[in-house]
C-alpha cells in the first residue's frame, strides 16, 4: 500500500464513526439543541418572537424573575412537590415491591396485587388529574368518608384551600408515580442471589438486618439512579398542576412550570418566560450531570 | 448563419404566453385563520364561504380551522413572523397585543373607501383610533335560574336588583344538600371568571372598571361588586371550591340541580338542555344596583375578524369581511352558532323557534353589549392578577377595597 493510500485508508477510518452518528447527531442538533439556544437567545432579548426586531435585553429578564416573589415562591413549591414525590415514590415503592416479592404471599393474590398497584401508571397525567379532582372535591368521595368516620367536622376545599392546595397535588403526584420505583425495585430484589439471605439466616440475622444490611445495599444503585431521574422529571410537572389547581388559589400551588407557562401565554412575556425556563433547564442539566458522573462512577 | 424560426417554437411560445396569461388571470386565494369551524356544524362555515366564491368570482378562500387555543398561538406567531392569514378570527381580548405588532390593518380606510354602513354593526373594536375587529357573532352572557330550585325555596319574583339576588341565593342554598345559590367559578387555569361572573355585575349597572382609558378598580363600581360578592360568599351562598373551579364545573353543578343561578354563556343552553332534559330555567338580565333604572350592559363574548396588516390582498380580504357581517350571510351564521348577531338588522332564525333564545334575543336587545377587557393589554394576565386578589379576599386575607388596591396596582404596571 502506497503512502498516500494509507493515509487515505487512515482518513476514511477517523471519519467513518462519525459518519455514523451524523444522522442523530443531525436529529439532535435540530430537535434539542436549536430550540434550546433558540430559548436562551430570547431570553436576551426584549419582546422576543412578539417583534420581528428584538433588541438586546442584557440580564434585564433575569434580573425581573429574581426580583418577583412568586418566581421564589414557585421555586420553593417545585421542591417541596419534588422533594416530597420522590421520597413518597421511593418508600412506597420499596414497601409493595417487597410486598410483591415475598413468598409469603398467596401467588394469586400476588398476582392481582401486581395489576392494582400498577395501576396509576397506566393513567394519562390527565386522566389522573381528573380522577382526584372528583374524589377531592369538597362534595367528593375523600370528604364523605372521612366526615362519616369522623375524622373532619366539616368539607375540606383539598384543592381550592390555600393551606391544602400543595400537599393534595402532591400527593395526587406521589399516587400517579410510585409503579416505577415498584417495578424497578422489583427487578432489583429478584436479582439479589439468594445465598446472601441463606446466609444471613445461618448467622440468626432478623428480617429488619436482612432489609438493613442486605436488600437496601444491593438496591443502591437502582434507588440512586431512578431517585435522580424521578426527581429530574418530578421538577418539569406541568399538566397534573394545571389541570387540578392552575396554580391557585391565590400562588399556593405555582411552581416553576406553570409560572413560565404563565408568562408565556398569559402575559405574552415570551423573553422573561424563556427567562424561568432557562433557569429550569440549568437547574435540571446540574442534575443531569450528577446522574452522569454517578453512573460512570459506577 | 440565417436563423429560422420553426413552427414547433412559435407554438411553445404560444402556450408559454398563455400560461402566463392565464397566471395572471388566476384567482386570488385569501387564508382565512379561525376556530370557529370546528364549533359549528360540519361543513356549514365551508358552505358559507363557497357563496362568497360564488358572489365573487376570482376569489377564492382557504379555510385554515383548529380549535381556539391553537389557533391563538397560531396568529400570536404569524402576527411576529409576518406570516399572518389575510383574514383573521379575533378575540377581543387579543386585539391590543396584535396591534402593538402592527399585525392588523386599519379598517376605516377601507369603510370609508367602499360606503359601508358603519350603523349596520353591533360594534367596531378600536385600538389608537384603529379599527381593527368586528365582533361578528356574539355570545351574551344572562343569569340560568333553576326555576324548579327558586320555587322550591320560595323565589317567586327572579331577582332584578342585587339585593335581590342575594336574598334569592340565601333561600336557594341548602349546604347540607350540597345546594348553592350561586357558583363563582375563579380557577387561574382560566381566569375568564373575573370577566365574566364578576365584572359582568359592574357593566349591567351601566357602571365601568375604567376610568380616562385607565383602570379604576378603586373606584366605587368595583369596589361595591367586590363587597357584593363577598357578602355572598360570606353568606355561605357560593358552591365550595371556588378557587379552582373552572366555567365547565360550573356548568355542570348547574346542570346537576346543586346551585340555583349562574351567569353563564347562552351558547351552553343546548349544552344544558342535552346533559340534563329536565332541567327547567329560565333566563334573567344581571341584576343591577339598587334603584338602577338605565340600560344594562351585557357581557359577551365574540367571534371578531379581522384583516392582516401584511396582507397582498386586503381589497379581497374586505370584501369577505363585508359578506361576513352583510345582513343575511350575518343571520344565517349566528343561527348556526347559536350566537347574537354582528349586524344589528341581522335576526337569528332561532329567536323565534325557540323560547329560551326568545328571551335572551329581548335582554340583548333592551341592553348593550358589554366586555371592558376587550382591547385591553394582556387581558388574560389583567383577569389573573385581579382573579388572585379576590380569591386573597375571598380567603378573608383582604378587604374588597384592599383587593382592588392592590389590583389597581397591578393593572397599572401592565398599562
Amino acid at each position: 500500500m502506497t503512502p498516500q493510500k494509507r493515509s487515505h485508508h487512515r482518513l476514511k477510518r477517523a471519519v467513518a464513526p462519525y459518519l455514523y452518528l451524523s444522522p442523530s447527531l443531525l436529529i439532535i442538533g435540530l430537535l434539542m439543541l436549536l430550540p434550546m439556544v433558540t430559548v436562551i437567545a430570547y431570553s436576551f432579548q426584549n419582546s422576543a418572537v412578539l417583534r420581528r426586531d428584538p433588541s438586546f435585553a442584557g440580564l434585564k429578564h433575569y434580573q425581573a424573575i429574581f426580583a418577583d416573589p412568586v418566581f421564589w415562591a414557585s421555586l420553593w413549591h417545585t421542591l417541596y412537590f419534588t422533594c416530597m414525590s420522590v421520597v413518597f415514590h421511593m418508600t412506597i415503592g420499596m414497601v409493595f415491591a417487597l410486598m410483591l416479592n415475598s413468598d409469603r404471599i398467596n401467588p394469586t393474590l400476588r398476582n392481582i396485587l401486581r395489576v392494582l398497584y400498577i395501576l396509576p401508571w397506566l393513567f394519562t397525567a390527565v386522566i389522573i388529574a381528573v380522577i382526584w379532582r372528583l374524589l377531592l372535591e369538597p362534595n367528593g368521595v375523600v370528604n364523605s368518608i372521612l366526615m362519616q368516620m369522623g375524622i373532619i367536622g366539616s368539607k375540606v376545599e383539598w384543592f381550592s384551600s390555600p393551606e391544602t392546595a400543595l400537599h393534595a397535588v402532591t400527593f395526587a403526584n406521589i399516587w400517579a408515580g410510585y409503579p416505577l420505583f415498584m417495578v424497578s425495585l422489583l427487578a432489583g430484589l429478584q436479582g439479589i442471589p439468594k445465598d446472601f439471605y441463606e446466609a444471613a439466616d445461618i448467622d440468626g440475622a432478623k428480617a429488619y438486618q436482612k432489609l438493613i444490611f442486605i436488600t437496601i445495599p444491593q438496591l443502591m444503585p437502582i434507588i440512586i439512579s431512578i431517585s435522580l431521574l424521578d426527581f429530574i422529571w418530578t421538577m418539569q410537572v406541568f399538566p397534573l398542576i394545571w389541570i387540578t389547581t392552575g396554580g391557585g388559589p391565590i400562588y399556593s400551588t405555582e411552581v416553576l412550570s406553570t409560572y413560565t407557562y404563565k408568562l408565556a401565554f398569559s402575559s405574552y412575556n415570551l423573553s422573561q418566560a424563556s427567562a424561568s425556563a432557562v433557569v429550569i433547564l440549568l437547574i435540571s442539566l446540574g442534575l443531569t450531570l450528577f446522574y452522569i458522573r454517578y453512573q460512570k462512577a459506577r | 448563419m440565417t436563423f429560422r424560426i420553426r413552427p414547433a417554437m412559435l407554438k411553445m411560445a404560444a402556450a408559454a404566453w398563455l400560461l402566463g396569461a392565464t397566471g395572471a388571470m388566476a384567482d386570488t386565494t385569501l387564508e382565512f385563520t379561525q376556530w370557529w369551524e370546528p364549533e359549528l356544524p360540519a361543513g356549514s362555515l365551508r358552505k358559507i364561504m363557497d357563496e362568497f366564491e360564488a358572489a365573487n368570482p376570482g376569489i377564492k378562500v382557504t379555510l385554515v380551522s383548529g380549535p381556539y387555543a391553537t389557533t391563538r398561538d397560531q396568529i400570536s406567531v404569524g402576527a411576529a413572523t409576518g406570516t399572518l392569514s389575510d383574514v383573521v378570527g379575533l378575540d377581543g381580548a387579543w386585539v391590543n397585543n396584535l396591534n402593538a405588532q402592527n399585525a392588523l390593518a386599519d379598517m376605516n380606510r377601507m369603510m370609508d373607501a367602499s360606503g359601508f354602513d358603519k350603523s349596520q354593526v353591533a360594534d367596531i373594536i378600536k385600538v389608537d383610533g384603529k379599527a381593527v375587529m368586528f365582533p361578528v357573532a356574539s355570545f351574551v352572557y344572562p343569569v340560568f335560574v333553576n326555576m324548579d330550585l327558586a320555587a322550591k325555596a320560595g323565589v317567586s319574583k327572579l331577582p332584578s336588583t342585587r339585593a335581590e339576588f342575594l336574598e334569592a341565593a340565601k333561600k336557594m342554598t341548602h349546604a347540607d344538600k350540597n345546594q348553592y345559590g350561586w357558583v363563582l367559578p375563579l380557577s387561574l387555569q382560566t381566569p375568564s371568571g373575573v370577566q365574566n361572573d364578576m365584572m359582568s355585575w359592574v357593566w349591567a349597572s351601566g357602571q365601568s372598571m375604567m376610568a380616562n382609558g385607565k383602570p379604576d378598580l378603586e373606584g366605587k363600581p368595583v369596589v361595591d361588586m367586590l363587597s357584593f360578592v363577598k357578602s355572598l360568599n360570606d353568606a355561605g351562598t357560593i358552591s365550595p371550591g371556588i378557587a379552582t373551579k373552572t366555567e365547565q364545573e360550573k356548568v355542570e353543578e348547574f346542570v346537576n340541580d346543586r346551585v340555583g343561578m349562574m351567569i353563564d354563556s347562552l351558547a351552553h343552553v343546548n349544552l344544558i338542555r342535552k346533559r340534563n332534559p329536565k332541567l327547567n330555567f329560565d333566563l334573567i338580565p344581571v341584576p343591577v344596583v339598587e334603584n338602577y333604572n338605565g340600560k344594562r350592559g351585557l357581557p359577551y363574548a365574540s367571534w371578531g375578524i379581522g384583516i392582516s396588516a401584511g396582507s397582498k390582498h386586503q381589497e379581497e380580504a374586505w370584501k369577505l369581511v363585508q359578506f361576513l357581517m352583510s345582513e343575511k350571510v350575518n343571520a344565517k351564521l349566528v343561527s348556526l352558532a347559536n350566537a347574537f348577531p354582528g349586524n344589528v338588522n341581522a335576526k337569528p332564525d332561532f329567536v323565534t323557534s325557540d323560547k329560551a333564545f326568545a328571551k335572551a334575543f329581548e335582554i340583548f336587545k333592551t341592553g348593550y353589549l358589554a366586555n371592558e377587557f376587550t382591547g385591553l393589554p394582556v387581558a388574560e394576565d389583567l383577569m389573573t392578577q385581579f382573579d388572585v386578589e379576590a380569591q386573597k379576599m375571598l380567603a378573608g386575607e383582604q378587604s374588597p377595597e384592599q383587593a382592588a388596591a392592590n389590583a389597581q396596582k397591578g393593572w397599572m404596571a401592565k398599562f
